[in-house]
């Protein structure tokens, strides 16, 4: 089982979300967060005091796959989440050791 | 035949009659809508432009202290404050005739409004006396007490306002430009008197209290510029009745102010939105609608004296002077005048006023009498004097009055609240509630 973790631009967010379900991709967690890479931020004015804005919304996926699934969700969101500018995202995979239904205590894969 | 010649009279004393009522119902139906107007000035106007410009955690203690003193300057009002500013004809202060509001019915009083009930004078009156110390509310934000806010606007309403307002407008007022002051001062509708003395004191009282915690490194940008937006727009609207109401009457010089007041706010939109266009390379909502405001205040003075294209020039040269108030002027002195009240009223106030002694006409308002010059242009220089008497009075009133009350005011409540409590918000400390339960 891999954990994905994909921060991506809010305004991608839709086509991502449309994109897994067509893969068949069932559940995910969602978060409006805000932060920043290499993108800087951009400047606001008000009554001539200027504030600099370096953190920037962003939407973060988060889910858990079984092996066989994580390319086909990394190449999709690859796909429809890029505009080719700084600020589209990152995508973190990392091993996870176990699963757990809450409801049926099913464990592994099957949990998913 | 002296039958008939006392029938005609008759006939001509009911028609008399007559033509008064119609002309009174008229003048009343203008300026109860004006009062209404004015009072829509404050709530929810003058609330929502300052709600909007504060931080989310302070929104209903801004929008509370204009609340509040449309209660408490009313009651105040009733009780001491009309007759205080137009009872008596004393230099300075009113008297006590119309105290309870003795005496004020439905009767016309002359000398102020010949043709409407004193009763619709008063009300009306009143509602400039609530937003003037509600102005004061936007260099204080984020950052004094309710208790202590209360009481000391509540204070300078009769320590500040009400002598202004009686040597400006009230009869034998040492200003008063049309019923006998020393130093006539043109003052339509509330240059000196609402915008000087509110704007002035908002100075005094952001250097008394200092800057809010983290300013000016920490951003404080505004919460909710639609918010202020609304407010602004709700405010030109009700500027309508400030200003146009400020005839009196239902009449051309009604329209005239009226008209005044729309193109300054225009023009003076655009030269603050140029000038930040200039200055950052785009112009913003809340530029825009900074300048419209500037310009309501700068033309206030000057409404029922001026023609259109001065009225113009007049916004104009606010919009600009003001932007460069609140956006250079501020940050080199380093006060803390958290919403800009001194910037746009202080200032906008007194270039109106000088303003108005330079374009004020007799062609529009003829009131020092007919074929006497009024201001500048129309060949009474002499005026600008006395404009700049009347400011330096308001200036000085204001100025000395608040640090008084302030220093009195502090000793009884206290004025600032705990770091903590600026920290926490004071809607949460001070009322007990929050303006956004997000979760609920």
């Amino acid at each position: 089982m891999m954990k994905l973790e994909a921060i991506i631009q809010p305004s991608r967010f839709e086509s991502v979300k449309d994109a897994l379900r067509e893969i068949g991709i069932e559940g995910m967690t969602v978060t409006e967060v805000r932060g920043h890479g290499r993108q800087k931020g951009h400047t606001e004015v008000y009554r001539g005091r200027e504030y600099t804005v370096d953190l920037l919304p962003k939407m973060k996926l988060e889910m858990v796959l079984p092996d066989a699934l994580v390319s086909r969700v990394v190449d999709t969101i690859l796909k429809t989440a890029k505009t080719g500018k700084i600020g589209d995202g990152k995508i973190f995979l990392s091993r996870v050791e176990e699963a757990i239904r809450i409801r049926n205590e099913e464990r592994g894969e099957n949990a998913l | 035949m002296p039958e008939v010649s006392k029938a005609v009279d008759e006939k001509l004393a009911q028609l008399d009659q007559r033509v008064t009522a119609a002309q009174s119902s008229a003048d009343n139906a203008w300026m109860l809508v004006s009062a209404a107007l004015v009072l829509m000035m404050t709530g929810p106007g003058l609330a929502l432009f300052y709600g909007g410009l504060v931080r989310r955690k302070n929104t209903l203690a801004i929008m509370m202290q204009s609340f509040a003193l449309m209660a408490l300057i009313t009651v105040m009002w009733a009780l001491v404050g009309y007759s205080l500013c137009f009872g008596g004809n004393g230099p300075v202060i009113g008297g006590f005739e119309h105290a309870f509001l003795r005496g004020v019915g439905a009767e016309p009083n002359p000398d102020y409004a010949g043709t409407i009930p004193q009763m619709t004078f008063m009300v009306y009156q009143l509602m400039f006396a609530i937003i003037t110390p509600a102005l004061i509310t936007g260099a204080t934000a984020e950052r004094m007490k309710f208790s202590g806010t209360v009481l000391f606007l509540t204070l300078w309403f009769l320590v500040v306002y009400a002598p202004l307002a009686h040597m400006v407008w009230g009869k034998g007022g040492l200003l008063n430009a049309a019923l006998g002051g020393k130093f006539p001062t043109l003052d339509f509708a509330g240059g000196t008197v609402v915008h000087i003395s509110s704007g002035v004191s908002a100075l005094v009282c952001a250097i008394y209290l200092g800057k809010r915690t983290g300013y000016p490194k920490q951003p404080m940008p505004p919460h909710s510029l639609v918010l202020s937006f609304i407010g602004a727009c709700l405010l030109w609207v009700g500027w309508f009745g400030f200003n146009a109401g400020s005839a009196l009457a239902s009449n051309s010089l009604a329209t005239s102010a009226f008209v005044a007041t729309h193109f300054a706010a225009a023009a003076a939109a655009l030269s603050w939105s140029a000038a930040e266009w200039l200055k950052n390379g785009r112009a913003s909502a809340l530029g825009a609608i900074s300048g419209a405001v500037a310009g309501l205040v700068a033309i206030t003075p000057a409404a029922g004296f001026v023609a259109p294209m001065p009225a113009l020039v007049i916004g104009f040269v606010a919009g600009a002077c003001c932007y460069w108030m609140v956006t250079k002027v501020k940050a080199i002195f380093g006060y803390d005048d958290a919403l800009d009240a001194f910037g746009v009223h202080g200032a906008g106030g007194t270039i109106g006023a000088l303003l108005t002694g330079v374009f004020a006409q007799q062609a529009i308002n003829p009131i020092f009498g007919a074929g006497k010059a009024v201001g500048g242009l129309d060949g009474h220089w002499g005026q600008i004097g006395n404009q700049l008497v009347g400011v330096l009075i308001a200036w000085g009133f204001a100025l000395a009055g608040t640090i008084v009350l302030l220093k009195i005011v502090d000793m009884l409540t206290g004025v600032r609240v705990p770091e903590e409590h600026e920290i926490q918000g004071l809607d949460v400390t001070q009322h007990g509630e929050e303006a956004y339960n997000l979760e609920a």
